[in-house]
């Protein structure tokens, strides 16, 4: 391919990326990268596998429940591309842990479940002057940008108000969704580290799989 | 004064975009706006004025992963 030939390839193979979340959203934003050879991944997520994850969660299995996911994704990996260094991190993101993890890394890619998380990577991902690949699901809608190389950030999109009361997170949400829109976060990455096309700097892209419809808003 | 609101024709008195986000009783926290294609930080809300036929389209934060 023209975009990425052994060029690209070269820099995927240098490149360090980290995805915080190995739920619905990092599933398949992991899988793609590590198929596309990138050098170093890191994955960071607390929380072990559970029944219910599994329609979205494609890195798991039924015998996996109640295990770590992030080991269980690195075995899974590690089979499909053992040329991939795979990191993991068996912690909650926290403001405390957040610098020491993402100044490792090139491109922090987001696959978390609350705002919480997406502030501190942001504000992180600001101070240090790296990528952060934002993606977020909510039924059969998405959004994916790419901030904190341009001029916005997670909070130029939706400021934190204080005292506002806690959104309230919809938990249901189809299998597909998080295919499509972490699919999406995943070629933002290989985009970036590679560097052809229009990345999604300062851009939202949304989706609404109600009717595919999709649009690009400048930020 | 008639507005386009994601998609749809609304009847809207909302002189700018502050205004408007408390005509559609829009939360705080977890909404962004888009005036033809761009999101209007918070900041400019209230001096970004909103004419007949304006395109608006309402975006709510997604949180899920």
């Amino acid at each position: 391919m023209p975009e990425i030939g052994p060029e690209g390839q070269e820099k995927l193979s240098k490149a360090k990326v980290l995805v915080v979340g190995a739920g619905g959203l990092g599933s398949p934003i992991a899988t793609y990268l590590t198929g596309a050879g990138v050098g170093t991944l890191g994955l960071m997520d607390d929380d072990v596998v559970s029944l219910n994850n599994l329609h979205r969660q494609v890195l798991y299995s039924e015998d996996q429940i109640g295990q770590s996911k992030v080991l269980c994704a690195q075995a899974r990996l590690k089979a499909l591309n053992s040329e991939v260094q795979l990191l993991t991190y068996a912690e909650k993101l926290t403001q405390s842990n957040a610098e020491t993890v993402i100044k490792e890394y090139d491109i922090v890619v987001d696959a978390t479940d609350n705002a919480d998380a997406r502030y501190i990577i942001s504000d992180c991902c600001q101070a240090l002057g790296k990528p952060y690949v934002y993606g977020a699901i909510c039924g059969l809608e998405g959004q994916v940008a790419v901030l904190c190389c341009g001029k916005a950030s997670y909070r130029t999109l939706y400021p934190k108000v204080e005292g506002a009361p806690a959104p309230e997170i919809k938990r249901i949400v189809v299998g597909v969704t998080p295919a499509i829109v972490g699919g999406a976060e995943a070629a933002q990455v290989i985009q970036l580290i590679c560097g052809y096309g229009q990345p999604l700097i300062d851009k939202l892209w949304t989706i609404d799989l109600r009717t595919m419809q999709t649009a690009i808003y400048n930020l | 004064m008639k507005l386009k609101i994601n998609g749809k024709e609304v009847e809207s008195a909302a002189k700018n975009i502050a205004e408007l986000s408390v005509e559609l009783a829009l939360t705080q926290q977890g909404t962004a706006i888009a005036l033809n294609s761009r999101i209007i930080p918070r900041t400019e809300w209230e001096t970004t004025a909103l004419e007949d036929g304006a395109d608006l389209f309402v975006i709510k934060a997604a949180y899920g992963g």
